[in-house]
């Protein structure tokens, strides 16, 4: 089973140092330190356990080390940077294990975007020796990537040539989207196994500068004092704790979260409790509580329950997503927030919530939300209704839904949009009426297109019951394929378009022979054999 | 006379445009390069030097005084076999590739880049030594390297230039402008950017770092890439030369020494004693060993399967040419211990071609032996293991004895001494450096040739001071 928990203490890959205003994040992979046998991890090569510990660190960073204005992401191995994801950890896992590997992987490269974006806060790729495929794909999700000149060192994405597969962490996306490389020098560099080296590197927009060995210390240190003296200094930290677990075969529980696995029928109930308790109503006090502040705690327990089955329970296709509490509670927890935005944890806390959902976006697995008189579906768990595939609502008198402020944009989608807003393309107004009149029963939200359907008290078991049946007898890729299709209605942005092609090119040729029949590239990269390409065009 | 008709050479070159249009910007650059990195000291001497002027039997080894800024170097290729086929690998049997094929243009650059950052790589190195000549004819001896190697940088740049279109004229530039043991732009490989600062060092390189470039020579002399191969089939005349150098310079070392320790302690007497030489041997063997690259290797079997790099004699030495389903079993480390591993045959090619040098070097031990037994001394000189003192390949990264067994880093780090030169043993060997220039005397720490260059006597005035 495969962990996702891990702390600066513990990783076996990655050296965090923080500095003042500078954290220094430094791969030194440790080759037999895998996550599966069969493999070495060489040359700074990474499987998802090495990733883990990256996603913790740059969690970390943001949770516990707010006064960090720069982060540099570098190696410890000598005239090597990173050459990407592992080939032969990829050419022996499963093909929904490199899928899930690559959702991940791109998660966390977003995460640091998103940090950027959120926070402020810089990321510079201080390529120390060569950054190839999956390692070209980290440094182009920093802010600056610097190489070293050394005559040798150089940045690629060799995929296609050398692997006959894409890259598969945004990297063809990000060079012309995010780096703007012009498409045909795009197209040379993306086929040239070998990459290219500082001066056309740079000439190219592949980065930002290079330096020679001698004065490439000198020149990152140089670059990240100019940009902490851009940045104001910000409080210390809170510290994330690991998060309590209990596992059965059964059933994993958390303070916030329960998980019920129905093997048999393959699905799994996934409970959050709402706040309990009174709740702090100032800054101080949500700084003194810490990780354990409800918003906070529920959600790394929700994203901890939404990595472990996708990696953990790949037969659980269809998940019912349930709440328990009290909609005022919520709501008030909401209105905090929201109130609060401005103060870095706050606004950490909400950022943070918002990427947990969008990880539950990108989940490949149904998500049906059940609505029953005890649950809370308001505010920021509203959320979870609307990322929901469908809706099930108890026609009850005592069952209700609810809007906040946080609903507003807090927690946007990958597309850029809010769920209500992509739930709504076709008749925008509808989104002013939810907030006009914020609460609504059963009969209410089924009117306004909150909720899919609203069986009474006498259907409400067998609709469900069949509901599940009828779901997860359906081919579970082609229920991937459609979910993906219908989730992310409204414009692309970088991220959707990201994950879009992860999920159609990528997918698809990691399944075609050229890629991975027995004389596919992947299956015979570091083989004595060659590959043969069937050349005829899809 | 035009530029092009003093460079001797067989491809042509008076007639084709675009190797003069390439030519007519690097070599100006070359000639800087060799005034600022070449022999340091003796660019306006006259040297006794053999010249290629043609690729034939007299052609090849034309001797004359020569400045060597003016030294003329040539492009030479053996002349083209009719009928030449790819003779190994997947493509085994089609016509020889005339043209750099498409889907193999960047790993062949790679392979001559590599092979050409080494020729300069090793003038730079060696450009101080001239200063400490042990005699005239061993002065000679270091030029004609020096200037051979710069042909040979020559050949690897014809080949850029006339195969490669940009990409190649930009790395034949790179060539001339990375240097040896500069941490801004050090050569490729590891161990052309040691420093050879000494006579004992230049004929360890010489003899192992050199013989390494042999082997790959000959490995690229097999290639289905025919310009590559005819390159490199004329290349190896010259670099047996090199080896001779320093096979012999070692083995007149070995000599002096071996007298010195009848007359006496060979320290007091100025001579290298056997045990630095022993360590200089583990030092360059262990170097040169890296230069074949790692025991299990993808590009070793890319490049076997398209045809691009053969073994060892493949042509003479094989019966079968593909390779494909053959298996070869080496030692490999895990958990901490040595165990055996089967290996695909074309992924341990490297380990394969690393074996035929070791072969080769062990020669070189005998004849060295053979001189010790023949004065009377019963000391030996032998090859260390070669897993010690590794870089590059399974063997980086863990610690092992001389002789090949797994051993702590505390431990190597006790023993290192014993078994690599220390500072002291370096100061002592730059202690006894001091020029002996006048004609037909040589240095105290080293024995005579047994003969001179071609049919000259040993106190010929090989260079003219």
């Amino acid at each position: 089973m495969i962990n996702f928990q891990t702390a600066p203490e513990r990783y076996q890959h990655w050296k965090l140092e923080v500095n003042g205003p500078v954290a220094t994040l430094s791969m030194d992979v440790q080759e037999d330190q895998t996550l599966a046998e069969g493999y070495k991890l060489k040359l700074n090569s990474y499987d998802l356990g090495v990733d883990i510990e990256l996603a913790d660190a740059v969690q970390r960073l943001r949770f516990e080390h707010p006064d960090v204005a720069v982060v540099v992401i570098t190696s410890l191995k000598p005239r090597i940077f990173c050459a990407g994801a592992n080939i032969y950890m990829l050419g022996s896992s499963s093909h929904a294990f490199k899928v899930n590997f690559c959702k991940f992987t791109n998660e966390t490269r977003c995460a640091i975007e998103d940090d950027s974006r959120h926070s402020g806060r810089r990321y510079i790729a201080a390529l120390n020796g060569t950054a190839s495929g999956g390692g070209y794909e980290l440094a182009i999700a920093c802010d600056e990537i610097y190489l070293v000149d050394d005559g040798n060192s150089a940045v690629s994405l060799p995929e296609v040539p050398l692997l006959g597969v894409l890259p598969g962490t945004g990297g063809l996306t990000r060079l012309v989207d995010k780096r703007k490389v012009r498409r045909d020098r795009a197209d040379v560099f993306s086929t040239l196994a070998e990459g290219l080296k500082g001066k056309r590197a740079q000439e190219w927009g592949l980065i930002d500068g290079y330096f020679p060995t001698s004065k490439f210390a000198g020149g990152i240190d140089s670059r990240v004092a100019q940009l902490v003296s851009a940045q104001s200094a910000n409080p210390s930290g809170i510290k994330l704790n690991p998060l309590e677990i209990e596992s059965t075969s059964g059933s994993r529980h958390y303070k916030y979260i329960r998980v019920t696995l129905h093997r048999e029928q393959r699905y799994a109930d996934l409970t959050m409790l709402g706040p309990d308790g009174p709740q702090p109503t100032t800054v101080e006090q949500v700084q003194e509580l810490g990780d354990a502040y409800w918003p906070l705690q529920a959600y790394r327990e929700l994203d901890d329950a939404l990595l472990h089955l996708r990696v953990n329970e790949p037969e659980i296709g269809l998940v019912c997503l349930r709440t328990e509490g009290r909609v005022e509670s919520v709501l008030s927890v909401d209105q905090f927030l929201a109130a609060n935005r401005d103060h870095w944890l706050e606004r950490e806390i909400i950022v943070h919530m918002a990427r947990v959902l969008r990880r539950l976006d990108l989940t490949a697995k149904s998500f049906f939300a059940i609505v029953e008189p005890n649950s809370c579906f308001a505010g920021n768990l509203l959320e979870l209704l609307l990322a929901s595939d469908r809706s099930y609502m108890l026609m009850d008198d005592q069952n209700s839904v609810a809007v906040s402020d946080l609903n507003t944009g807090a927690l946007p989608m990958s597309n850029g949009l809010t769920r209500l807003q992509s739930r709504f393309l076709a008749e925008p107004d509808k989104t002013d009426e939810v907030f006009q009149k914020q609460r609504f029963n059963t009969e209410e939200a089924e009117e306004i297109g909150l909720i899919t359907f609203a069986p009474d008290d006498l259907d409400w078991e067998d609709e469900i019951r069949v509901a599940i049946e009828e779901r997860t007898s359906l081919s579970p890729d082609a229920l991937t394929g459609m979910e993906a299709s219908l989730r992310f209605a409204g414009p692309e942005t970088l991220d959707t378009k990201i994950y879009g092609r992860l999920t159609a090119w990528q997918n698809w040729i990691f399944q075609r022979p050229n890629a991975v029949g027995p004389e596919g590239a992947l299956t015979n990269y570091g083989k004595p054999t060659q590959a043969h390409f069937d050349y005829k065009r899809t | 006379m035009n530029l092009y008709d003093r460079i001797p050479n067989n491809v042509n070159l008076s007639e084709d445009k675009k190797l003069q249009r390439a030519l007519e910007k690097w070599l100006p650059n070359y000639l800087d390069w060799w005034r600022e990195m070449g022999p340091d000291g003796f660019q306006e001497k006259d040297v006794w030097l053999r010249t290629a002027i043609d690729v034939g039997s007299e052609g090849w080894a034309h001797f004359d005084y020569v400045k060597m800024p003016e030294y003329r170097w040539g492009i030479f290729l053996e002349p083209p076999k009719a009928d030449a086929i790819v003779g190994f690998g997947d493509n085994y049997g089609r016509p020889a590739y005339q043209e750099v094929p498409g889907e193999f243009r960047n790993s062949l650059r790679r392979i001559i880049v590599t092979q050409g950052d080494t020729e300069p790589a090793s003038v730079e190195q060696q450009r101080q030594l001239g200063k400490t000549c042990p005699s005239l004819y061993d002065l000679r001896n270091l030029f004609q390297v020096n200037v051979e190697e710069g042909r040979h940088l020559w050949a690897m740049v014809y080949l850029l230039h006339g195969y490669f279109g940009r990409d190649g004229r930009d790395e034949a530039d790179a060539l001339l402008e990375r240097r040896s043991g500069n941490p801004d732009k050090p050569r490729i490989l590891e161990a052309f950017n040691q420093p050879c600062d000494d006579w004992l060092n230049f004929f360890a390189f010489t003899m192992f770092t050199d013989r390494d470039g042999k082997y790959q020579l000959s490995a690229l002399a097999e290639s289905g890439f025919e310009p590559l191969a005819r390159t490199c089939q004329f290349m190896l005349t010259e670099e047996a030369h090199h080896m001779f150098v320093g096979d012999t310079g070692l083995g007149r070392v070995v000599r002096r020494t071996a007298q010195l320790m009848k007359e006496g302690d060979v320290r007091s007497l100025g001579g290298i004693p056997l045990d630095i030489v022993q360590r200089y041997i583990n030092f360059w063997f262990s170097y040169s060993l890296d230069l074949f690259g790692g025991e299990i290797s993808s590009n070793s079997a890319d490049f076997f399967a398209a045809g691009l790099k053969g073994r060892y004699q493949e042509a003479k030495q094989y019966t079968e040419h593909t390779a494909a389903n053959e298996i070869f079993t080496m030692q490999v480390v895990e958990d901490n211990q040595l165990k055996a591993r089967e290996v695909p045959m074309r992924n341990a090619l490297n380990e394969v071609l690393r074996g035929e040098y070791v072969k080769d070097c062990e020669k070189g031990l005998a004849r060295w032996n053979k001189v010790l037994a023949d004065e009377g001394v019963n000391d030996r000189l032998y090859l260390p293991d070669p897993k010690f003192h590794r870089h590059v390949g399974e063997y980086a990264g863990h610690t092992f004895d001389i002789h090949g067994n797994l051993i702590s880093r505390e431990e190597f780090d006790k023993r290192k001494a014993e078994w690599l030169p220390s500072m002291e043993d370096r100061e002592y060997v730059r202690s006894l450096m001091h020029p002996v220039t006048e004609i037909g005397k040589i240095a105290n720490w080293i024995a005579p040739p047994a003969a001179g260059i071609k049919g000259k006597p040993f106190d010929f005035e090989y260079v003219r001071l």
